[in-house]
């Protein structure tokens, strides 16, 4: 664990510095406002002190210079005040403009992942990477900025200034400082794996806070409140401690650091104090509050920097997390000359097929089966005998491990994702529909649809007899995951939007399992017109749909043991004839 | 934001020693000036080496104290912090777990979720500096000022003048991106919903080829965001140099007045050194202070969010469940009876149920049959009081169900949904959510029962085999297996399989459906159905239609008087 801690960290720096490259002309400007700010605002003190070493006794005080000098400070201050404000913009615009790069990459990344990497993982952790974990980054990295690179400017500034007007005080500043910055350093080193336990307990937590409130009901249905309850309280505890653990020792940083300052500016003054009073004119007393000053400006970036240190480390660990997921592999890319599936008339052939989930559990195995143009395929089994796993196959939602699958003779990983889905139509037995309106949802897979189509495809499902019910019709907006519709109704509504695109291929998962039989019938008939002449991979639950198929494929523990027609299964009085018979001894 | 304070009552020591040893450790801080004006005034005026040595000497000292006071400080901050976090987040979701399916309705799933995380983390570290800086700061602030009346009552009135002069600016820019911060919160949650959903429906999106779209509508979501933040961002850019240019201001004013003073003799050379220094010293803790303010102003609109969560009360609500008035059950009273129930759900013009009146035996099968959307599962989440009936009431043996606690009646009542939801953990732990110590042998009777023997035994590891997150490793047919035997794990008096047999095959269907009959203490059954051939041999049918009860009797006494039933049944069996 620690080992890896530091050895991933300066990668994690890297590829953030990789992202920030994209804006370093605000970062110049930035660079520039930052020195500008702390020069006049170094030369200050300087100034007051010039002013200080006027104001010297009773009738000692020369008021013509006084007011030259104030005027000019007035000037300074002025000057430090824009480029300050102008600095703290250009931070703030690489810092949103930073985050929302990493976040549409991370984004753009989920686009892409395999299936197998999304269904492998919880989504509220994934969730909680591309939301709370940049947000974390993003706090990290706006106090880098706004801190770290005016600490540094200041911290050389001041040594300049200060070796300019005396030397010898300054090396007691610098001989004490860096004890500062060891301090910082020690605790920082100690904390990274705080931090991460704390970043990974939060993780955990989110992942049950997820489960648990999208699945409320079920909950409450078996009174668990009070388990899960106990469930959470037991993370909530170990995030407690480790919340506090991380919060404690790095909060450490910033006492440890003043107090180092209180050491320096006492050596200023002990130091200052002795010379001013053994030389007169080789060190004033408007240079020593000018020295005490910069004591205080000098030693101050070092307890910023240490702070930032401590949100940095928080940072990068956030930082880590996310760059794991944006450096995922994703699924196998398409090559540039890929070909578009064209002119696809319903041509499938599935050749010596090998695929399992896990190496260790065959699922299907050498597996062969043409179809046709204007086939049903029928996929039926018991329940859990892994249908869908054809369907995940079929779309390329998951890649065969050994053999092949072609449509219209060619091999499916030699066309491009998107001709290849756009040839099928699927209806999955999980309804899901996105946030919008009703209408959206339609039109995912024709955009351009009309009015008419829209209307038709509806009526064809017959969604829109429910849909002109509802407050705002076709505009009426859903929530996540279809919000207030039933089950039922979401269906329809998945079946209207393939009804709107008719591809020339269906795959149809259980389709009707949720909607009432006298609505089904119809929607059968709307499904035969849709199938006829359209190859059709159905997992199918209704006799009268297996009994039409051209093809049945009988799964049974994810295997298909037997394949041909119905009346081929029948004769052959195998699992199939088994299955069949039972359906009347009801 | 007062509610959510309530959660750091168990902290009050570490809340008030926090800053106790914060302001402690200011106060050190404070006597520095004087020592070092001191310094100047006495050492290096009269030469006194001795006396310079010793102040240093002090300074040490007050630096050492400070360190110590402030490490303490620290500690009990975070405590509190970390306590306060701990204690919110717990009531959170014990609050949520009150919520009736009404309210998990209105709020929706995304939103509970980021309370739940990141609007509390941000309240958690608000606490953190609060307690640390926030009465720091403004006492160092005061306190130089009253250092300053201490040296020069003149000079010190310039301090009297600039202080609400920059408090009002802090206070005024604060004012005014309060609102704001918001506005990027509820733009964070867009960007949230999207991912979600993303990763949700990420099956259907690459079916339809939709992911370049969806990565627009993701960056849509995500400009707005940016370009919101960096509004907010450059407002508040504005508060460190304006207070800085106040500040300095003042120091101008304050050295000419001192030279003045000095000038004729009611001011030293190291008294204005001091003075000078305490007004750097506030704009130190006045740039710390607009810094934490930007933290309260998130932590606050955060904490906001909360509260309106927790404010959310229950529609049902503990306390108003059960241990009312006592009324035994009546066990010759029918199991279940609908008297004239009417329900319409929150927001809902229409009723989705109207007049529905009906009673059922113990030990007898319910077939509910109706279109989609005729409110099937409307009527029997009416049983375990998932909602509330707006009209008439449901009876469980005489008694109305409002007047069950809700754990007592829920007991009474399994539950199969339409959406088989399994939880991470074991099969067997899976299971026992329905009974909480059932033994093997329980287990694999509801197992044998729910036809689910086979998934588990295929497994490995059997009962402990694992299951992950949404039961993803299972199909949908085994997870509604599972689902079932779940329910049946506790033996309930009254059963409702909500067309919970859905991916289940005829053969399957018709197995369990037997088992059910055939089960040890005849539960009563509510069998919500599509299909005619899972009801037909109940003892009654209830057909629905629009919410209304279309029939009501046996299969056969339907197929002649139920014009609706009729069809449904046709439309099944006219293929075979």
């Amino acid at each position: 664990m620690k080992k890896n801690d530091k050895k991933y960290q300066p990668e994690t720096l890297k590829k953030v510095l990789s992202y920030i490259q994209a804006y370093r002309i605000y970062l110049a400007l930035s660079l520039i406002f930052a020195v500008v700010t702390v020069a006049s605002t170094l030369y200050i003190p300087v100034l007051t002190g010039q002013v200080i070493d006027h104001v010297i006794a009773p009738g000692q005080v020369e008021f013509p210079v006084i007011t030259e000098l104030l005027v000019r400070m007035a000037v300074v201050i002025l000057l430090a005040a824009l480029a300050q404000w102008l600095m703290n913009v250009c931070n703030n615009k690489i810092t949103y403009e930073v985050v929302r790069d990493v976040r549409r990459e991370a984004f753009a990344r989920l686009e892409i992942l395999p299936l197998k990497y999304i269904d492998g993982h919880s989504h509220g952790e994934l969730v909680s990477r591309v939301i709370a974990d940049v947000d974390q980054f993003a706090d990290g990295l706006l106090m880098g900025f706004s801190q770290l690179f005016t600490g540094v400017v200041t911290i050389l500034g001041t040594l300049l200034f200060m070796i300019s007007i005396n030397f010898k005080i300054t090396l007691v500043v610098v001989l004490v400082t860096p004890v500062s910055l060891f301090v910082a350093a020690f605790i920082a080193r100690r904390t990274f794996s705080m931090f991460m336990l704390q970043s990974s307990t939060r993780g955990e937590q989110t992942a049950l806070i997820n489960e648990m409130i999208e699945n409320q009901k079920v909950v409450q249905a078996f009174s668990k409140e009070e388990d899960v309850l106990e469930k959470f309280d037991e993370i909530n505890r170990r995030l407690e401690q480790a919340s506090l653990n991380a919060t404690f020792f790095s909060s450490l940083t910033n006492p440890g650091t003043r107090f180092v300052n209180s050491l320096v500016y006492t050596g200023v003054t002990l130091v200052g104090a002795l010379f001013a009073m053994a030389g007169g004119a080789a060190f004033t007393v408007g240079q020593l509050s000018c020295f005490l000053s910069y004591a205080n400006q000098y030693t101050k970036p070092f307890n910023e920097i240490s702070g930032v240190v401590t949100e940095l480390q928080n940072a990068l660990a956030c930082a880590e997390r996310i760059f794991a997921l944006i450096e995922e592999e994703p699924q196998i890319a398409e090559p540039q000359n890929v070909k578009k599936l064209t002119d696809v008339k319903g041509n499938v052939e599935l050749s010596h097929v090998c695929f399992s989930y896990v190496p260790e559990r065959k699922l299907i195995e050498d597996f062969n089966l043409k179809v046709k143009p204007g086939e049903r395929v029928a996929i039926v089994g018991p329940t859990g005998c892994g249908k869908t796993t054809m369907i995940n196959l079929l779309m390329r939602f998951y890649d065969v491990d050994s053999g092949s699958i072609e449509v219209e003779g060619t091999d499916i990983r030699d066309v491009t994702r998107k001709s290849l889905r756009e040839s099928y139509g699927m209806v999955l037995q999980e309804t899901w529909l996105k946030a919008g309106t009703i209408r959206e949802n339609l039109i995912m897979g024709k955009p351009d649809a009309s009015e008419e189509e829209i209307l038709t495809a509806a009526k064809a499902a017959h969604a829109h007899s429910f849909i002109k019910r509802l407050p705002k019709g076709y505009d009426t907006v859903i929530g996540e995951d279809g919000g207030s519709l039933s089950v039922g109704q979401k269906q329809l509504l998945c079946i209207a939007r393939v009804m709107l695109c008719l591809p020339p291929m269906l795959i149809l998962d259980e389709a009707t399992s949720s909607i009432d039989t006298r609505t089904e019938m119809k929607i059968q008939n709307a499904f035969a017109t849709m199938m006829k002449g359209r190859t059709s991979f159905i997992v199918a639950h209704r006799l009268s749909t297996i009994q039409e198929a051209d093809i049945i494929l009988v799964m049974k523990e994810g295997h298909i043991i037997e394949q041909g027609s119905h009346a081929q299964l029948l004769d052959k009085k195998g699992f199939y004839s088994e299955l069949y018979n039972s359906q009347f001894a009801v | 934001m007062k509610k959510l304070l309530a959660y750091l009552k168990n902290y009050k020591k570490e809340c008030v020693l926090a800053p106790l040893f914060k302001m402690l450790e200011a106060t050190f801080e404070l006597i520095v000036p004087l020592a070092v004006s001191a310094v100047i005034d006495v050492g290096i005026a009269e030469q006194d080496r001795n006396f310079i040595w010793k102040m240093s000497l002090l300074m040490v000292a007050l630096g050492l104290i400070g360190l110590l006071c402030s490490v303490t400080a620290q500690y009990f901050a975070a405590k509190a912090a970390a306590g306060f976090g701990t204690g919110v987040r717990h009531a959170l979701f014990a609050h949520i777990q009150t919520f009736s399916f009404s309210e998990i309705d209105r709020a929706g799933t995304a939103t509970l979720i980021t309370r739940m995380t990141s609007d509390i983390n941000q309240v958690q570290s608000g606490v953190n500096m609060v307690l640390r800086l926030f009465l720091r700061s403004p006492f160092i602030v005061f306190g130089a000022m009253v250092m300053a009346f201490t040296i020069d009552v003149k000079a010190a009135l310039i301090f009297a003048v600039t202080i609400p002069l920059l408090s009002l600016v802090v206070f005024g820019i604060m004012a005014v991106s309060i609102p704001l911060y918001r506005k990027v919160q509820e733009r964070l949650d867009k960007v949230l919903g999207i991912t979600r959903e993303n990763l949700t429906g990420a099956r259907v999106i690459r079916a339809f080829h939709k992911e370049e779209e969806e990565k627009r509508r993701f960056e849509e979501g995500l400009e707005s965001l940016t370009s919101m933040q960096n509004y907010v961002g450059k407002i508040s850019a504005f508060l460190n140099p304006l207070t800085f240019i106040m500040i300095n201001a003042a120091t101008i004013v304050l050295l000419y007045t001192g030279a003045v003073q000095v000038n004729i003799g009611s001011l030293t050379q190291g008294e204005v050194v001091a003075l000078v220094n305490y007004m750097s010293q506030i704009l130190v803790e006045l740039i710390k202070l607009a810094n934490l303010i930007i933290t309260i102003t998130k932590a606050a609109a955060c904490g906001k969010r909360i509260s309106s969560i927790l404010e959310m009360k229950s529609s049902m609500p503990a306390e108003q469940t059960g241990g009312k008035a006592f009324q035994p059950v009546n066990r010759r009273s029918p199991m279940v009876q609908f008297s004239h129930v009417g329900m319409a759900y929150q927001g809902a013009g229409a009723e989705s149920l109207s007049d529905i009146d009906f009673s059922v035996e113990k030990g007898e099968t319910v077939g509910v049959i109706g279109g989609t959307g005729s409110g099937k599962t409307t009527l029997v989440h009416l049983i375990p009081r998932f909602y509330d009936a707006t009209a008439g009431e449901v009876l469980i043996q005489g008694k109305n169900v409002k007047e069950f606690s809700l754990e007592e009646l829920r007991q009474k009542v399994g539950i199969v949904m339409q959406k088989a939801v399994l939880f991470q953990g074991t099969i067997r732990e899976n299971l026992c959510w329905g009974k909480a110590d059932a033994t093997d042998q329980e287990l694999f009777q509801a197992l044998d029962t729910a036809q689910a023997r086979e998934v588990v035994e295929g497994k490995e590891g059997k009962l402990d085999a694992p299951v992950e997150q949404g039961g993803k490793n299972f199909s949908g047919g085994q997870r509604q297996r599972l689902t079932i035997a779940r329910a049946l794990v506790r033996k309930p008096e009254i059963l409702i399989l909500d067309d919970s047999a859905s991916a289940l095959d005829y053969a399957t269907d018709a197995r369990l459906r037997k088992a059910i009959r055939e089960m040890e203490g005849t539960p009563t059954v509510f069998i919500v159905s599509q299909r005619t051939s899972s009801i037909q041999h109940a003892d009654k049918i209830i057909v629905l239609d629009d919410g209304e009860i279309a029939g009501m009797g046996t299969h056969e006494e339907l197929l002649q008087h139920c014009q609706v039933y009729q069809e449904i049944h046709e439309s099944q069996f006219k293929n075979q």
